[in-house]
């Protein structure tokens, strides 16, 4: 196909941001265009999306579509293309994105123009980042997410904004600057920086270790990794809700993938070397933040905190090797990002008709708010990972692959399902369940048709992924079989495939 | 041809400043004249500039280079002195700053970086300096009832004199050992041997240098000139002085000490070093813009260095690029600084600029593009010229130096950062006055269109310097 049609699903959304840099009017209409044009544009995105998946060729492991320009002289080519394992990351960004500009009508309520533009501008970014096949070009697009990000929690959030808008620049940035340095380095020993040409080499076991530790200085404060994680709180709770929504089910999905892609293809002997380390910031992050997020007054803060745990679970099925806890990973991943952007919707619906996020505060919303409630159980029980939603296929491969590898880890780690099983049905309970302490919850309005139409696509996803999960599997799993046979052939282990 | 043809672009710009100067002595109330005159001469000096380069030559017995890279550095000056002169004309008229002496001291500091930049010869070389540095003096302290500006300039004179008077002694010691002042003579008697005291007069020559490009720990005028000399001085003390010193240190590091790189890559790394943490740290505390752009230059010239300390090809392109990158980067935040009035008083404190986004959601966006290029984000600009540093510096396997030239640049991103939040998230003031003049929007939209925009080509600047350091071994 000579149409680059990657770079088309990648620049579309910023098509859409100069759009709205033009859009001049009343406010009145300058905030009826710009819904309807960033609407148009996330959507024609999502259908390109959709189109590349059924173009997709799920027999094949290498690279698809891939499209390859010269950009700086003998240097460096942009250059993408998708494997399944992106392709799946690609589905769920371009989804949530126009779920994220549905939700603002009610979230934000100053700036609309400027906020979509960022939204718009990250879902470029985020696409650039899962579909770039040079590792320059990858960092370009994965740091350039810091500017919009920086916007959006600085000028919408709530009253500490400020000083997380600020902990989460800086934190970030101190991580990618350790990966800027290793991809400078790759790029002046091996003399390429193209990720397909890479994955083949064999990098030089001596400088592995150091270069795995400058991609995971920046992946482990993106995960976030338990103990780089206390960024991620304070801009959740921040956040307006559409912002933590893109928060928690893309921006957090970058370093996932990064994992993959990057630490376990390129520098195999380090991940094996380092894969204890993992092991233990995985564990402390599933049963620490889990603890942690017990104790959470702030219904935000306390996702956030199960989404560290969530994410801690993604870092351990990475780091087995083998194909039963990658697939997981990733599944895990995509489910996290629907269900954990299902939860923030949530806390936006109530936090909209009563503007706090205090737990205390609630207390007996199914009296007033059925629907709601229903929709909000399924969520809570798909994130705690009940079987049939999706959230337990991921756990359960994960699980799966951690038995094969280490019975003491896997261990530790289903406590931490038990654990997220605590605090997500103690939070169901004070939220929902109990006596109307608060007056104000007699003024609660059930769901618009609107939130509803939202939530019961989110729940639908949910359940369909949860009882045939292999619309996910089927797609990645050439491309992860890909990943280990390559691992295995660089590190001669004996790693078992998915079955 | 004889010799004398090749320094046409001096021979121009000399005689105009003569011919401006008796038409200012004569005419009455001339500085609206002669600025445009001035402005027009450096244009049309470009293309003489540009035609000069014919072929590589040293002239004048050895003392006088007219080669790629002086005319690059050539170019580059008139054209940074070019947008000075434009975008500052309302504020001069504001401030009253409007006598005729003011362009005309520009020109003949420009004439004295034409020297610098191009000088073979450590004579040659210390003229231009005196001759820039004097009209610098003077311009600092032009605005005479000031009395910050006053200040500025007899401290920058003072220290300005001390730096000249240890580059002089560095020279003699050179010339003591060596029998001449000429870079190929130096080179070529340093090949052969080198002794202590010999290394005396290199680090008091590299002095003098580093304090005409205010690198740490000679940087201590730059703060207090920067803050005390009238806005649009410190805007052309931000740019032209700074490639005429850079030209000449890669210049004598890279030509006449090209043989003992061992002895002063210590020096320049540790200058490298200071520089960028201590522009990144000292800045933090600043209120005022006009001191936090000296700082953030100290810290930028911290860069440049670290890529000339490689010694190679590619060390001096980067260094060459990033300069350029940043000459953009401070076209546009000077242009920024000086849109800052209300009813003609200008201001300078960070705290004035809350919520400016929303009053002038353009003039923001400029300003926060250009502030998060300073700290170098992907994509602007500033992040592909501290990326073509960094790889040049761990190409030359200088790992740890690029490891603390990224942690400064997270370090300065805070203080960066913290004006874009006082732009975007702090409460808006009264609105500031609205432009009228074309000369600034045209700076402000040029600068913040290349930096916006550069990652479509990258390698844009690159060719271009990729010509001008062929000289370089």
């Amino acid at each position: 196909m000579n149409l680059p049609i990657l770079s088309i699903l990648i620049f579309l959304p910023l098509i859409g941001v100069f759009f709205l840099v033009f859009t001049k009017g009343t406010e009145e209409f300058i905030i009826k265009t710009s819904f309807k044009v960033s609407l148009i544009t996330s959507v024609l995105t999502f259908l390109i999306s959709i189109f590349l998946w059924i173009n997709f060729d799920n027999s094949i492991s290498s690279f698809q579509f891939v499209h390859e320009k010269k950009w700086i002289k003998d240097f460096i080519n942009y250059k993408v293309g998708i494997d399944g394992i992106s392709l799946v990351f690609i589905l769920l960004t371009t989804l949530i994105v126009p779920i994220c500009i549905i939700s603002t009508i009610n979230s934000v309520k100053f700036r609309i123009k400027e906020f979509l533009m960022s939204l718009l501008l990250i879902e470029t970014l985020m696409l650039g980042v899962f579909c770039s096949l040079d590792l320059f070009i990858f960092f370009l697009f994965f740091e350039a997410g810091l500017i919009p990000m920086f916007i959006i929690i600085g000028i919408w959030g709530g009253e500490k904004r400020v000083y997380s808008a600020f902990k989460f620049f800086l934190y970030t940035l101190f991580g990618s600057v350790f990966m800027l340095i290793a991809i400078i380095f790759i790029f002046y020993e091996y003399g390429t920086l193209d990720v397909t040409k890479l994955l083949i080499l064999d990098i030089d076991k001596n400088y592995q270790n150091y270069l795995w530790l400058g991609f995971f200085a920046s992946f482990a404060v993106k995960t976030p990794m338990w103990p780089f994680h206390t960024w991620l709180p304070d801009a959740h709770v921040e956040a307006p809700t559409s912002g933590s929504v893109i928060l928690a089910a893309i921006l957090l999905k970058m370093a996932g993938y990064g994992f993959i892609r990057f630490s376990i293809g390129l520098f195999p002997h380090a991940s094996i070397y380092f894969a204890p380390l993992i092991f233990t910031l995985s564990i402390i992050a599933i049963i620490y933040t889990s603890l942690i997020a017990l104790m959470q007054q702030d219904m935000k803060k306390l996702i956030a905190y199960s989404s560290v745990a969530h994410m801690g679970f993604v870092t351990l099925g990475i780091f087995v090797f083998n194909g039963n806890g990658l697939a997981g990973s990733i599944f895990q991943m995509i489910s996290h990002g629907i269900v954990s952007a299902a939860l923030f919707l949530c806390v936006g619906v109530v936090y909209d008709r009563m503007h706090s996020r205090k737990i205390l505060d609630y207390g007996g919303v199914v009296n007033k708010m059925p629907r709601f409630s229903t929709l909000f159980l399924i969520f809570i029980l798909a994130s705690i990972g009940l079987p049939g939603t999706s959230g337990f296929i991921g756990e359960f491969l994960i699980l799966l692959g951690v038995f094969k590898n280490n019975y003491f880890v896997a261990l530790i780690a289903a406590l931490g399902v038990v654990l997220s099983a605590c605090y997500g049905l103690w939070l169901y309970k004070r939220v929902i369940f109990g006596k109307i302490v608060n007056s104000r919850i007699n003024e609660l309005v059930d769901l618009n048709k609107k939130e509803l139409l939202v939530l019961t696509f989110l729940v639908l996803l949910s359940l369909i992924l949860g009882v045939y999960p292999n619309i996910i599997l089927d797609t990645v799993s050439v491309s992860t079989n890909n990943i280990i046979y390559i691992f295995n052939e660089k590190t001669n282990i004996k790693m078992t495939f998915n079955d | 041809m004889i010799e004398i043809d090749y320094i046409y672009p001096e021979i121009f710009l000399i005689l105009s400043l003569l011919i401006l100067l008796v038409l200012g002595v004569f005419k009455k109330n001339s500085y609206d004249l002669i600025k445009k005159i001035t402005t027009i001469c450096f244009l049309i000096c470009i293309p003489i500039v540009y035609l000069n380069n014919i072929n590589d030559l040293v002239i004048f017995k050895n003392s006088y280079a007219v080669d790629s890279l002086s005319n690059y550095l050539k170019i580059l000056i008139l054209i940074s002195t070019t947008f000075s002169l434009i975008f500052t004309g309302d504020y001069i008229k504001i401030q009253k700053l409007d006598k005729f002496e003011y362009p005309l001291l520009i020109l003949s500091a420009v004439i004295g970086m034409f020297l610098m930049v191009s000088s073979n010869d450590l004579i040659g070389l210390y003229l231009g300096i005196e001759l820039q540095s004097l009209s610098l003096y003077v311009l600092a302290s032009i605005d005479r009832e000031s009395e910050k500006s006053t200040e500025s300039g007899v401290k920058y004179f003072v220290l300005g004199a001390l730096s000249s008077g240890l580059f002089l002694y560095g020279c003699s010691i050179i010339y003591g050992f060596t029998g001449s002042t000429n870079y190929y003579v130096i080179s070529e008697s340093l090949k052969a041997s080198t002794n202590i005291p010999i290394l005396f007069g290199i680090i008091f020559v590299i002095i003098g240098l580093a304090f005409k490009i205010s690198a740490v720990p000679f940087h201590m005028w730059s703060p207090d000139v920067y803050e005390g000399s009238p806005t649009s001085v410190t805007s052309f003390f931000a740019l032209a002085p700074k490639i005429a010193g850079l030209g000449a240190i890669i210049r004598i590091l890279y030509i006449c000490f090209e043989n003992i790189y061992v002895e002063w890559k210590a020096i320049i790394i540790f200058i490298s070093i200071a520089s960028m943490l201590l522009g990144a740290f000292a800045a933090i505390g600043q209120t005022n813009l006009k001191r936090l752009m000296a700082y953030s230059s100290i810290s930028h010239i911290g860069y440049v260095l670290a890529s000339l300390t490689t010694n190679t090809k590619d060390g001096v392109i980067s260094a060459i690029s990033y300069l350029n990158i940043y000459i953009i980067m401070m076209i546009s935040s000077f242009a920024c600084i000086l849109l800052f009035k209300r009813k003609n008083i200008y201001f300078e404190n960070i705290n004035d600029l809350s919520g400016l986004s929303k009053n002038h959601p353009v003039i923001a966006f400029c300003f926060a593009a250009t502030l998060f290029s300073l700290a170098g984000i992907p994509p602007l600009a500033g992040f592909f010229a501290k990326f073509y540093v960094f790889k040049s510096v761990i190409e030359a396997n200088m790992i740890f130096l690029a490891i603390i030239g990224l942690i400064a640049s997270v370090i300065s991103a805070f203080y960066y950062l913290r004006i874009v939040k006082i732009m975007y998230f702090d409460d808006q003031k009264d609105k500031f006055d609205e432009v009228e003049t074309l000369g600034i929007k045209f700076s402000i939209l040029v600068s913040s269109l290349i930096i916006l925009f550069y990652f479509i080509s990258p390698s844009f600047i690159l060719e271009f310097v990729e010509v001008a350091s062929k000289i370089i071994n």
